[in-house]
């Protein structure tokens, strides 16, 4: 199971990567969201995979059952699930803002921080 | 406390009350300000007789221990002598410039900078650390950037400070690399207990990367050609600036540096090759160049490049007379330049101009002030009875010989000390003697504040010559001990010895005489020279500054271009290439895994989830892309579950729904396509970058889980769960419990994220206030889908 999720987040990354390295801001939004679910999965598998049992511990117990699942991680990943997601709020609201305002999703078009052909520097004292 | 301790920080605590006091005391706040370097000198003159006596006093106080640096200090003969010196000019220089700046509104700042300046060279010399050494060293640099950009309206003034920090500054940084070198080739970071290790050094592999990289300090600081151009610019400066920094105290630093590291890093050929000819060129151009002025204060200044280069030379030449001269010189040199400068500014302030050429006969109308100049023009010139004569005399004892090296040497000295009489007579006599010339002001003599300094230094060059047993004994032996590194005896006086010294002393006087006579037309001749040869390091420096920002413009535009894309390849492809270089390097690869067994729903889920991710790249449009990256969540969410975590499932099954919705919802909005139209080159090489990191991640997660597996945590939670918090749920009793804060931290995320959301929404477009100056796109126009 381990190996198999391992090779899901190898794919995972590469299609985040993919689509970061694009020139149009909205792209780079989508890989980010697939960024954030590649890493889910890897910190998971890293807790080492169980099927099907969950880290919960019976009534009348102590312990959870042999062969539950890891909690930890899962623990984890929680969290990075609901930071991610305002993640991608924030920045869905920055590309709509951007693009309001910029009339663009080209990052060559966004200029406006280091505009081309700005003069050069005084070279006096 | 120790009171030497004190001496070191008594200016800076000057300084900063310099300024108060001149508000409440005006311009006679200098003489309270002066009384601070006064009693510095009345301490140190304390450790004369030990001194004199080959005493070394050193002491300190631990300062990093762990590193063993110590705040130490070490007065033997040499540093006591600059110490004194620096202190003693130091008050003669408050009192004058408390006259000179007289009603200047930024006086209380002249003062304030002057007495850092002075805390600042006092701590250069008195240093027994290497690392105090330096800092007093590049203290001294930015010290002397304040006092030469001093009138900061100015450009001249402006570019003058610039060049002096960055030579002298960058110098500092080249000497630090030096003394690292020697640090680690003896392993002590003391001048103490370096001076007892020279023929370890001597014979070290890396002697001569470490000299280099001290003379390459020394060199700038004391203004050796070629880079000796910072120091006549630094003429901008007020001239109690250049009366104390470029004549007496900085400028010394690179020779006082030299000199206390001879007995280490001296008795070698190269020593004894760079320094005299580097040395004896700046020794000649200095005086050449000095010919070419007409402004008193530049005719000095050059003189003082020139006299830097004797300094340097005579250290380097090797004989003991030598070192005796290159000391005795050293003192001479400190009063009569000290006077002379502050004789040109009484005139500059006095008469309006300091242009040779627009004075004369001011003999009548400044008397006093004339007095001091002849004086010390002939201690320049190298006359009896001054301590000029004894310092020349010195000198030819020490480098006449009769092998060509030594022929050469003495040949330069001889023109260069000629040629100082020639300025030396310029600046002293000219202005004064021959028929009055009507001069911008109505010239009149100089304030006592004005006159007590030149006078009184004029007046120590006729002492320490007439009393010169005395003067030995307790300064210039000491000192050349010091330098030397063995105990020697100066003997010279001013009754003259027959002898070849004294003939070369007479030849040197009747060139200088015949020079001065003709010096309208040596001027001339150097002007044409100098216009023939059209380029020289100054202009040299702009060039360079210029280069400089061009550089630094093409390179910062082809980092950071402005480009996302750009930046965004080169950080993946760095990170590629690390995580192989890793792998590869440890020779640390996976080992080839076992194929998977998985059961059919399993493969079913991973088969989904591959199936939407490849889909959101290839998506034709942004509808099949959302509906994509939903199926891949989706399917996500389902695999959680399949592995025993219900609790993501759900969570991810929310947060996937509410994603595709507002994903939805925003994209409608915009007009944009999600097609990429990358060209197949990008496609190519941004794919490769992407599988390399796709594939370089999975490599190292397929190590981690080959590694055996910890449950010290999981155990851990297993078993307080239940039993401490209560709780069945295991992932919910981490969340709320044991990481409780970490959850407190993630909805402090969230908020944050919800507040700049809300705020990014509010923004009323700058363009709807109808201010913009050139309104962009409007948001209904169709805006470049699929065009690229």
């Amino acid at each position: 199971m381990e190996i198999a999720v391992a090779a899901l987040t190898g794919l995972y990354f590469a299609v985040s990567i993919y689509l970061m390295l694009s020139r149009h801001i909205i792209r780079i939004l989508l890989g980010t969201v697939t960024l954030s679910t590649g890493a889910n999965l890897t910190i998971f598998a890293m807790g080492r995979i169980t099927r099907e049992v969950p880290p919960i511990i019976p009534s009348g117990l102590y312990l959870p059952a042999e062969g539950a699942a890891n909690a930890l991680p899962q623990a984890l990943v929680l969290t990075a699930i609901v930071i991610a997601f305002s993640l991608f709020a924030f920045l869905l609201v920055l590309v709509m803002r951007s693009y309001q305002e910029l009339g663009t999703d080209d990052t060559y078009a966004m200029r406006d921080a280091e505009p081309e052909g700005e003069p050069l520097p005084p070279l006096g004292y | 406390m120790d009171l030497t301790f004190l001496a070191f920080f008594a200016p800076f605590i000057a300084a900063v009350f310099a300024p108060f006091l001149v508000r409440i005391a005006g311009h006679n706040a200098a003489w309270i300000l002066a009384v601070v370097p006064a009693l510095i000198f009345v301490h140190f003159a304390g450790f004369l007789p030990d001194v004199a006596e080959g005493g070394r006093v050193t002491g300190g106080v631990q300062w990093i221990p762990s590193f063993n640096v110590n705040f130490s200090w070490l007065i033997d003969g040499l540093s006591l002598t600059f110490a004194l010196l620096i202190s003693g000019i130091g008050t003669l220089i408050v009192l004058y410039a408390g006259g000179y700046m007289k009603g200047h509104p930024q006086q209380g700042r002249f003062l304030c900078f002057i007495l850092m300046f002075m805390g600042a060279m006092q701590g250069l010399v008195l240093s027994d650390s290497f690392f105090m050494f330096f800092v007093f060293w590049e203290l001294t640099s930015i010290t002397s950037f304040l006092l030469i950009g001093f009138n900061h309206n100015a450009e001249r003034s402006r570019r003058a400070a610039m060049q002096a920090l960055v030579v002298t500054g960058g110098g500092g940084l080249i000497l630090l690399a030096g003394l690292i070198f020697l640090w680690n080739m003896t392993g002590v970071s003391e001048f103490s207990l370096l001076l007892g290790t020279g023929d370890l050094v001597r014979e070290s592999p890396f002697y001569l990367a470490a000299l280099i990289l001290v003379l390459g300090g020394a060199f700038t600081k004391s203004a050796q050609f070629p880079l000796h151009f910072w120091l006549p610019n630094a003429m901008e400066a007020p001239t109690p600036v250049s009366a104390y920094l470029h004549s007496a105290t900085m400028v010394k630093a690179g020779v006082y540096l030299v000199m206390r590291l001879n007995p280490v890093l001296g008795e070698t050929v190269a020593w004894e090759t760079i320094l005299p000819l580097f040395g004896g060129a700046t020794l000649l151009v200095g005086t050449f160049l000095a010919v070419r002025q007409t402004d008193l204060k530049l005719m000095l200044a050059y003189t003082t490049v020139a006299s830097l280069g004797l300094l340097v030379m005579l250290t380097g030449f090797g004989t003991e007379k030598a070192i005796e001269g290159a000391v005795l010189y050293l003192v001479a040199h400190s009063l009569f330049k000290g006077a002379l400068f502050m004789v040109a500014g009484n005139v500059d302030h006095e008469a309006g101009t300091r242009d040779v050429t627009k004075l004369g006969g001011l003999l009548a109308a400044m008397p006093i002030t004339f007095g001091a100049a002849i004086l010390s023009a002939f201690s320049m010139a190298g006359l009896p009875p001054f301590v000029g004569f004894l310092a020349k005399e010195e000198i030819y004892y020490g480098i006449a010989a009769s092998d060509p090296w030594s022929i050469f040497i003495t040949a330069v000295a001889i023109v260069g000390n000629a040629l100082m009489l020639v300025i030396g007579f310029a600046v002293a006599v000219k202005p004064f003697l021959g028929p009055k010339v009507e001069t911008p002001k109505s010239a009149h003599e100089a304030p006592l504040l004005m006159y007590a300094g030149p006078v009184l230094l004029a007046a120590l060059s006729l002492a320490a010559a007439l009393w010169s047993g005395l003067f030995h004994q307790f300064i210039s032996s000491p000192m050349a001990s010091a330098v030397a590194g063995v105990p020697l005896e100066i003997t010279i006086s001013i009754i003259p010895k027959p002898g070849l010294a004294l003939t070369l002393s007479i030849v040197t006087i009747a060139l200088g005489v015949v020079l001065y006579f003709g010096l309208a037309r040596l001027r001339a001749a150097m002007a044409a020279t100098l216009e023939a040869i059209g380029w020289g390091p100054d202009l040299g420096f702009d060039q360079f500054i210029r280069g400089l920002v061009r550089l630094s413009v093409v390179l910062t535009r082809s980092l950071q271009n402005g480009r996302m894309e750009f930046y965004m390849t080169a950080t993946f492809v760095l990170l590629a290439l690390w995580l192989f270089r890793t792998m590869f390097v440890a020779d640390e690869w996976p080992a080839m895994p076992a194929f998977p067994v998985l059961s059919i729903y399993e493969w079913v889920t991973v088969a989904i989830i591959a199936i939407g991710l490849i889909a959101v790249v290839r998506a034709k449009n942004r509808l099949t892309a959302i509906v994509s990256l939903g199926i891949q969540g989706f399917a996500v969410a389902i695999l959680f579950m399949l592995m025993g975590a219900p609790d993501l499932s759900f969570t991810q099954f929310m947060v996937e729904t509410l994603t595709v919705v507002i994903l939805a919802l925003a994209m409608t909005r915009l007009r944009l396509s999600p097609q990429d139209h990358r060209s197949a080159g990008q496609t190519v090489l941004d794919g490769a970058v992407a599988i390399a990191c796709g594939v370089a991640l999975t490599f190292i997660l397929l190590q981690i889980l080959q590694t055996p597996f910890d449950r010290t945590l999981t155990d851990f939670f297993n078993l307080y769960s239940y039993s401490l918090a209560q709780g069945r749920n295991i992932v919910n009793v981490i969340l709320v419990d044991f990481r409780g804060v970490d959850t407190f931290g993630e909805i402090g995320v969230v908020m944050v994220a919800g507040l700049a959301i809300l705020a990014l929404l509010r923004i009323v477009p700058k363009r709807s206030l109808g201010s913009a100056p050139a309104p962009r796109v409007p948001e209904a126009e169709p805006v470049a889908v699929g065009k690229e």
